[in-house]
């Protein structure tokens, strides 16, 4: 059984990869084509469940003039990745990561420093 | 009373200022982070204490000879709308001074955990949507990002752990083992924790120099000790070559290289530079003797403000 979370994003994967808005029953029918884990026999009323949530979290944008309504991504996955990025680089401007990196902020000279041991620690350069 | 206050005083002073310089400047912490790790607290924990016990037993001075009997007399004149006669303005001044600085602290404190706790709940189903975990590893994700990077979720039921697909095509697998359980060290012992106190007490006290120094040097000891967990799976050359990779962020490198043929100083300053050399030309650890020395100093320097406040 697929959790609402592998759900959520396996509608994110369908609306990512299409251009066009979809319907629920599109969705559904997209999910059971793609085989995946949990949403292969997922019900259009699941679907409606997962949609909501996702417009909840402006994931999904719905257009309500056509009926059945239309579902869409609000940004592509790109931008939202690169979003989260910025956020775990500490580069956003609105709030500081609260995120222990494996390696934190390394100033430009420091970055250099290494490069160059890099280079010269390999055995030709000896 | 007035003694215990003057004492409580010079305790604050001494663990607000020269003794965390002290620490910060030692070499020794790298031999023995955890324990170096219990100090820090122990300092951050006394020196409040102290500096709050200080305002409270002076500005409790004509209410009575003990801490109890005063609380009680202090509590019974609130009720009255009273103050005792030789009660005067420095006393009233410095009870107000402890119950603000108190208040300050726990306030921002709760509000720091709060605030992280929903930045990373936010991040978290961010990082769900957005990655698919890892095969065979169910608690590692990998998103689709060219920077590398890497990094822990820690959540109450399930924590995560996240690396970029940078990271990833940066590093071999035996580098990639080396980092996957450095990140699962910073969960397993929930050194959040500690970074969030310690975080707290940075923005409760911004134009307070030591409380930043504070938090930088807890964050390179969690770090060192991460380090000590991840060298038990991987050997310590292939540790300080991802360590380096990752920071230099693999530019212009030729392919295979490592760190084999680096000789102490040789490394770059900073944090990174601290981690990498300890690495490569490892010092023996802190003695037995030494760090149950460091561990009863812990141990007496929150005993002795407490003391000091209960029974005299």
């Amino acid at each position: 059984m697929a959790t609402l979370g592998d759900l959520e994003r396996a509608v994110m994967d369908v609306l990512w990869s299409t251009e066009n808005p979809l319907s629920a029953n599109d969705l559904r029918d997209r999910l059971h084509a793609s085989n995946r884990d949990g949403a292969r026999d997922v019900a259009v009323t699941t679907v409606l469940t997962v949609l909501s949530r996702l417009e909840g979290k402006n994931f999904v944008s719905r257009d309500r003039s056509m009926r059945p309504h239309l579902y869409r991504s609000v940004t592509t996955r790109a931008e939202h990745t690169a979003g989260l990025m910025h956020e775990v680089l500490g580069t956003a401007p609105d709030r500081e990561a609260a995120l222990a990196r494996f390696i934190g902020s390394v100033s430009p000279a420091e970055a250099q420093t290494l490069r160059e041991l890099l280079g010269a620690s390999t055995p030709t350069a000896r | 009373m007035f003694f215990t206050s003057v004492v409580l005083l010079c305790l604050a002073v001494l663990l607000a200022w020269p003794v965390p310089l002290l620490l910060a400047r030692a070499q020794w912490p790298s031999r023995a982070p955890g324990t170096a790790l219990v100090l820090w607290q122990a300092i951050a924990l006394a020196g409040g204490l102290s500096m709050i016990g200080a305002f409270v037993t002076y500005g409790l001075i004509p209410f009575g000879p003990n801490l109890l009997t005063a609380l009680r007399e202090l509590v019974r004149h609130l009720f009255d709308g009273t103050l005792p006669d030789d009660a005067n303005l420095g006393h009233i001044f410095a009870l107000c001074i402890a119950v603000l600085f108190t208040g300050h602290l726990l306030l921002n404190l709760a509000l720091t955990i709060a605030r992280t706790e929903r930045q990373r709940n936010r991040h978290l189903s961010l990082v769900n949507l957005l990655s698919a975990p890892m095969p065979g590893r169910p608690d590692t994700r990998v998103l689709d990002h060219p920077a590398p990077v890497a990094y822990c979720l820690p959540g109450m039921t399930r924590s995560v752990t996240v690396l970029s697909e940078g990271l990833v095509s940066l590093l071999d697998a035996e580098q990639l083992k080396g980092v996957i359980a450095h990140e699962r060290a910073h969960l397993r012992q929930q050194h959040h924790l500690v970074l969030v106190a310690f975080k707290s007490w940075h923005s409760a006290l911004p134009w307070f120099p030591i409380a930043n120094r504070a938090e930088t040097a807890v964050g390179l000891l969690v770090e060192m000790l991460a380090d000590d967990q991840a060298r038990r799976v991987v050997d310590d050359t292939t540790l300080a070559t991802a360590i380096a990779l990752v920071a230099s962020e693999g530019a212009d490198r030729p392919d295979g290289s490592t760190l084999e043929h680096l000789h102490a100083g040789d490394t770059a300053e900073g944090v990174v530079g601290s981690r990498i050399q300890r690495l490569l030309s490892p010092r023996p650890p802190l003695s037995n003797t030494a760090r149950v020395a460091v561990l009863v100093v812990s141990v007496a320097l929150l005993l002795v403000p407490t003391l000091l406040l209960i029974v005299i």
